[in-house]
């Protein structure tokens, strides 16, 4: 068995759900406790990643194709609340909406597309199309360029209210992130998710039982986009800044990253894996100035020697 | 646009494509054989970079230098390889995508952690600086034109090895047709280490030839590992003939493009264009044409 | 046969290459039939059942579904006109339990498959046919367990019991019986009995014994080309038959 091949299903998956929101709620009590900015900051980039990775999820756990493009939804969403804060617009009625659908339309596009292909190729194209989407980012002269821009004003709830302030963005991305689990779950948990997981294990006996598997993947692939781009939104407020780096591959490694981390196909999975990414780059930046080198190290090292990710690891401790 | 100009930069294109044809057999001939993906090649490209740098201020020969790098990645490839590669080769896709992503983190910091944030730079001996009069108005410098002529001899030795060795022969049936290599009763293990330590060798190839001519920073190699994952996948997985062809393309519509979209499509779009056409050309070659100009239908 | 055929196919032609694979095949599955598909190795049975299915395209003839002409219609398409296959090598969904099999089979056949937001159905939900359709399987006791936790032969028999509860009218079983030890065979007969007139079947079979015991008309097919069709009688005396297939089977047995 290998680090892809876990899906764990529960037996119920609404306890499931109980522990998720739970481990949720309890990162929404902690943050008035940690009264400090440095740690509310660190909840918010816990849920910013954790939105992105539970969506990516989608694909890869659940669909069983790896995305090396979803840096690129992620950055529509960045961009989104760049660009319109530029315009004017910071309202997060507006924002979010906006930067959900821009990248729902542009994910759709690409989806209906990559998905006409297999394995390697999916791998390929997604890459292609993030690519062509971080030069589109990159070539924005008006928009800094390659150097990004600083956001120009923060998204607001109200006036006076709004993402700038710590404990607002970190529970502001809370409540988007228990939407987007909420979400994931009911798709997963209904006939929809049944289809797109037989299609996964066998598209052959899908097609043999009635159904086509693409419209079902495509819809999905479609959602999950957008989805990921209300983590750019929150990740553009949190940095307070809007830049292509968030488009590069790199960045959708590191997605891929916190998804085998926490344990694909679940939705407690790419959460804690999105923690224990964000801890693992605090503790060893604390600690070294080479970080990067002990996290891909930590990578390899779960990749060949561990059959599982961290959900894997508590449920067989627990059995 | 002088002829001259024209002239040049079909040169430079050439040139990139054979920087890119040895990127990118080092990706097909992995591929191919191992039904492997490496996202750490390019890593390999920007270690070959450092190596020379390294090597060129510890050897007062340039080719010395050039040899003592060469032997130092063999020998780093061969390592990487027996620790950690070949461990990936039986499992899926998204396990060899982050394992080699770990490796390209790792061996990008791990190069800073010898060498340091600032760009390094290699100079030139004498003997291969300044430029050849071609024609009588058309110069081009002769460091280019070496590295041209660099990797047309690697493609040849390759050529040879491939086509006139017995290890040869088995590493074309294996990328040919994998399942054959075993019926042959080949050392699987050993071929398998020989083709990635070629493959390794030739992306460092591809970063010593490029030190001289641009900043050795970390990093510098992964733009070139995507262009040249294009490279294969217009080629066709698998296909050595495919990779040259789709370099040399590749190469020349990359260079010239850049001439031609700004002035065609304007400053902005020009310039998104320019960098971006090339990953138009492979999801388009991947949606209508999969196998490539060359390769075999993949599963 | 007073009703038209349920299936029906008409001079179907299918080469790779050189390599005629399918000659000129025309045969019919009437409403209620069993009709027995033979033939030895390499005769062209999966490749006939693929065009049939819509896995592979015809080269050039027509196959009917209820009088519909079919051939431009994807498998899936097809299957939802009331066309179920059960394939020799179980196709089952590695990490579903026995009842996730039912269940995703009734959201297939009933066209359900995005519903998105309300729970899909559960173990308790199943429906009393289909409790019935694992009940006459064997397999009601196990309906809570993982596929991949099944013995061999009991995945072939979720496999039969996917196609049961696909409200089909035609199914295509692709070997029922390979692989099964003598007891499990006995059994997967009797089912097959029990199953005759409520379905037209398409059988595709190595086992004699039971193709003759079973099946109303038999159909040979010998290098891609249908080389007699009858009843179970008819074919076992048919001189050709004998000499090109039966004969060794006949010495075997």
């Amino acid at each position: 068995m290998s680090a892809s091949q876990v899906i764990k299903k529960s037996d119920s998956n609404a306890s499931r759900l109980a522990i998720t929101f739970s481990v949720l709620l309890l990162l929404a009590l902690l943050v008035p406790l940690l009264d400090q900015a440095y740690y509310t900051k660190l909840v918010s980039r816990v849920c910013v990643f954790a939105i992105a990775a539970v969506s990516l999820d989608l694909i890869v756990g659940f669909s069983g194709r790896v995305s090396l493009g979803h840096a690129a939804f992620f950055g529509i969403g960045v961009y989104s609340a760049g660009i319109l804060a530029q315009l004017g617009i910071t309202q997060l009625g507006w924002v979010m909406p906006i930067a959900f659908m821009a990248a729902g339309l542009v994910g759709c596009f690409i989806g209906s597309i990559s998905l006409r292909t297999q394995g390697l190729y999916f791998i390929f194209i997604t890459l292609a199309f993030s690519q062509m989407i971080f030069f589109i980012a990159q070539g924005l002269r008006m928009y800094g360029g390659d150097d990004g821009f600083r956001l120009p004003a923060p998204t607001v709830w109200v006036e006076g209210f709004d993402l700038s302030q710590p404990k607002v963005l970190a529970y502001t991305m809370l409540m988007v992130l228990m939407a987007v689990a909420y979400v994931a779950h009911r798709l997963m948990t209904s006939n929809f998710g049944q289809v797109i997981i037989a299609s996964r294990d066998n598209s052959r006996k899908v097609n043999s039982l009635g159904l086509q598997p693409y419209p079902y993947q495509l819809t999905l692939f479609t959602i999950s986009a957008a989805m990921c781009a209300l983590g750019g939104v929150g990740f553009a407020n949190l940095n307070e800044y809007v830049s292509p780096a968030s488009i590069s591959w790199v960045q959708s490694g590191e997605f891929l990253f916190m998804v085998i981390l926490g344990s694909a196909g679940t939705l407690l999975g790419p959460i804690l894996g999105a923690a224990a990414f964000v801890l693992l780059e605090q503790i060893l930046s604390a600690w070294t100035e080479y970080w990067m080198f002990y996290l891909g190290i930590i990578l390899m090292l779960r990749v060949l020697f561990l059959k599982t990710g961290l959900l894997g690891l508590i449920a067989q401790e627990r059995t | 646009m002088s002829l001259g100009l024209f002239i040049e930069q079909v040169f430079n294109g050439l040139q990139l494509g054979m920087i890119l044809f040895l990127m990118a057999v080092g990706v097909t001939l992995t591929f191919g054989v191992m039904n492997l993906i490496n996202l750490a090649h390019g890593s390999m490209l920007m270690i070959g970079a450092f190596l020379i740098a390294f090597a060129t201020s510890s050897v007062p020969s340039f080719g010395l230098a050039v040899l003592l790098a060469m032997c130092m990645v063999f020998v780093l490839s061969w390592t990487i390889e027996r620790v950690l590669v070949k461990h990936l080769y039986t499992k899926p896709h998204l396990d060899q995508v982050l394992a080699s992503f770990g490796l390209s983190i790792v061996l990008n910091d791990g190069v800073i952690m010898i060498w340091g944030r600032e760009p390094l730079y290699v100079n030139l001996p004498a003997w291969l600086e300044g430029p050849v009069q071609l024609t009588s108005t058309f110069s081009y410098p002769l460091y280019r034109l070496s590295i041209t002529g660099v990797a047309i001899l690697a493609g040849l030795a390759l050529w040879f090895l491939l086509t006139q060795t017995r290890l040869g022969m088995q590493i074309r049936a294996g990328a040919e047709k994998r399942e054959m290599i075993g019926a042959l009763g080949v050392n699987i293990n050993f071929l398998f280490t020989v083709v990635f330590a070629i493959s390794a060798m030739l992306a460092a190839l591809g970063g010593v030839m490029l030190g001289p001519m641009i900043s050795v920073q970390s990093g510098m190699g992964d733009p070139l590992l995507i262009l040249s994952l294009a490279v294969v996948v217009i080629g066709g997985i698998g296909s050595l003939k495919g990779a040259l062809y789709a370099a040399l393309l590749v190469g020349l519509v990359d260079t010239l493009g850049r001439m031609v979209w700004p002035s065609l499509l304007g400053p902005l779009v020009g310039n998104i264009v320019s960098n971006a056409a090339i990953y138009i050309l492979m999801a388009m070659v991947i949606a209508i044409r999969p196998s490539g100009l060359f390769g075999r239908q993949l599963q | 046969m007073s009703q038209p055929p349920i299936l029906e196919t008409v001079d179907v032609v299918k080469s790779f290459g050189a390599l005629m694979v399918t000659d000129r095949v025309s045969l019919s599955v009437y409403p209620g039939e069993m009709h027995a598909l033979i033939g030895p190795n390499g005769a062209g049975k999966s490749t006939l059942i693929n065009q049939i299915t819509g896995e592979l395209e015809v080269n050039s003839g027509s196959i009917f579904f209820e009088q519909q002409l079919i051939n431009p219609l994807s498998a899936a398409a097809r299957s939802r006109l009331g066309m179920s296959r059960a394939y020799q090598v179980p196709q089952l969904f590695g990490t579903m339990t026995v009842a996730g099999h039912m269940i995703m089979a009734q959201i297939a056949s009933k066209n359900q498959g995005f519903s998105m937001w309300k729970k899909s159905a559960e173990l308790h939900e199943l429906s009393s046919a289909q409790q019935d359709i694992l009940q006459q399987v064997g397999l009601l006791h196990l309906a809570s367990k993982p596929m991949a936790s099944l013995a061999h032969g009991e995945k072939r028999q979720l496999e039969l019991a996917i196609s049961l509860s696909c409200d089909a009218r035609l199914l295509i079983l692709d070997e029922p019986l390979a692989g099964l030890g003598p007891t499990e065979s006995e059994q997967m007969i009797e089912l097959l009995r029990r199953l005759k007139t409520r379905y037209g079947i398409l059988l595709v079979e190595h086992d004699m014994q039971a193709v003759f015991s079973l099946a109303d008309r038999v159909s040979v097919l010998v290098n891609g080309s249908v080389i007699a069709s009858g009843t179970v009688e008819q074919i076992k005396n048919d001189p050709l038959v004998k000499s090109a297939y039966l004969g060794d089977e006949l010495e075997a047995h």
